[in-house]
């Protein structure tokens, strides 16, 4: 009992993930090490900043993290709609519409991201134009979509089937019972696994990168190819999308919080 | 009473879940004005009864007509009649997410289109008919049993219904909420409202009722004024089931 309290304290938490990182990262460069890796972290900086005549100039890797930034709030924007779409066509009362969900849920859920990229990109982008970015787009947001569908549904589910009843019992329409009682009462329920998509999609991105659309993988590997520095690199890279990813996390348990003083 | 015209008709009314018969060729007849009590064991289809009267069960077959109008899958019928037809429930059922005079409101705004000040003048005058004004701006979740479904009254009565239908108001109730609740319920009932009641409350269904009716299995066993259904009633089923909820 009072070792469990010591051990699950604040300063004891940051003391033992101190320690389990700093293995890790031993463990990476002493190997690297063994292997006669040269270690360049020197010039590392230089793909990040640059200050030419006084001028203060971001680099590859800052702009590849907008790229991923930009993209991936796109395509989460249009995940959105579209998993609310799908969520409220499997739960109205058209047949057609609830097969239409599940089957669009199930091809999108059971395939792997790369293959329905490749098929956003070269043939959807065949037939409809779109260019490297676009089908990004689309496939990101497709993908994402199908489990916020899932997401959302959980939540409009969760609400209790009384305040249906009660919606209905003055009057209400079955839209007007979603706006004003059922939603509202779902997004507490939903924000929540809603961060976890936000933080997928940032993740996911990266395999827009194997199409070449400049985000911040692709700045990764194109600085790799100029300079075979791939370890500090991918380190880089990796710390880049920790810090954001991380950042997201802290930001959305605050809404939450605001969410739960509210009632 | 009987002089009066009838708003609500049921006709050979069947329901059915799956195989399982919860209504059984059910006829009644409502007259405006009119104070009904239906009691009867748990699972006689008392509650299943008065949700077909709004819809919130579909009936298998027979007729449902409302002031005149029969139930259908017309969705605008319906609405139009859920307006008129306020409905009461066991758990209350209020909106956890708004606080109490917007539960009041929400209905008048959205649904008869009152501006926000004119619903909140309503929402408040209602508020007053159940005894807690003071409680306008908490959520409902602050409030006590007995005090969220006097709230639930109020939100019914904000739609300004003809008809109020009360599904077990009381049972979710601890004892000593219930007579507050049933103290509104009394002085709705001297209002004039037509009022139809599920509720095991009988000494409540002495003071108001116009009508008693029991329920058995799906089927209506007896009707009767309030005078012969607790004195002499003609079936034993019904005199059993006094007898059982009178001793205590």
């Amino acid at each position: 009992m009072k070792i469990s309290r010591i051990t699950s304290s604040l300063p004891a938490s940051i003391l033992q993930y101190l320690i389990i990182m700093g293995v890790l990262i031993y463990t990476a460069y002493s190997g690297a090490q063994t292997m006669g890796y040269n270690w360049q972290w020197s010039r590392v900086p230089q793909f990040i900043y640059e200050i030419e005549d006084g001028q203060f100039i971001w680099k590859e890797i800052p702009k590849g993290l907008v790229g991923t930034l930009i993209i991936s709030a796109i395509s989460f924007v249009i995940a959105i709609a579209i998993g609310l779409g799908m969520a409220l066509l499997r739960l109205s009362d058209l047949i057609v519409g609830r097969i239409l969900s599940v089957t669009l849920l199930e091809i999108i859920r059971n395939i792997p991201i790369i293959v329905l990229l490749y098929v956003c990109y070269y043939i959807f982008g065949n037939i409809f134009k779109l260019d490297r970015f676009e089908a990004s787009v689309v496939c990101l947001s497709l993908y994402s979509g199908v489990q916020i569908s899932e997401v959302i549904r959980a939540g409009i589910q969760a609400v209790p089937k009384g305040q249906w009843e009660a919606a209905n019992s003055i009057g209400m329409s079955k839209i007007q019972a979603y706006i004003y009682i059922i939603i509202p009462q779902s997004i507490k329920l939903i924000i929540p696994p809603m961060t976890g998509e936000a933080v997928q999609m940032i993740r996911n991105s990266a395999i827009v990168s194997v199409i070449a659309v400049l985000e911040l993988t692709t700045a990764g590997r194109n600085i790799i190819s100029d300079t075979y520095m791939s370890f500090e690199i991918w380190f880089t890279v990796a710390a880049v999308y920790l810090v954001f990813t991380l950042l997201l996390s802290i930001i959305v348990s605050g809404v939450e919080k605001r969410f739960a003083i509210q009632t | 009473m009987n002089q009066q015209k009838a708003v609500i008709e049921l006709r050979g009314l069947n329901k059915f879940y799956d195989k399982f018969q919860a209504l059984k060729d059910v006829d009644l007849t409502i007259h405006s004005g009119e104070r009904v009590v239906i009691c009867g064991p748990s699972g006689s289809g008392k509650s299943t009864l008065i949700r077909c009267v709004n819809r919130l069960e579909e009936h298998s077959s027979g007729v449902v007509s409302v002031n005149g109008t029969e139930l259908n899958d017309d969705t605008k019928n319906i609405r139009k009649i859920r307006q008129n037809v306020g409905m009461v429930f066991q758990q209350f059922n209020l909106f956890p997410h708004l606080t109490v005079l917007e539960n009041l409101t929400i209905g008048p705004r959205r649904v008869r289109g009152l501006s926000k000040a004119d619903a909140q003048a309503l929402g408040k005058k209602y508020l007053e008919r159940v005894h807690i004004p003071e409680q306008a701006d908490k959520y409902p979740a602050q409030l006590s049993g007995g005090q969220q479904q006097r709230v639930a009254i109020a939100r019914s009565l904000c739609m300004e219904p003809e008809i109020l239908l009360f599904d077990e108001p009381t049972s979710a109730l601890d004892p000593e909420m219930i007579n507050e609740v049933l103290d509104v319920m009394v002085e709705l009932a001297e209002s004039g409202i037509t009022m139809v009641c599920v509720t095991h409350e009988m000494g409540f269904a002495r003071k108001v009722a116009d009508t008693m009716v029991f329920m058995e299995d799906g089927e209506i066993v007896e009707t009767a004024p309030p005078e012969k259904f607790f004195t002499n009633p003609d079936s034993d089923r019904c005199r059993a089931f006094l007898d059982q909820i009178l001793d205590h």
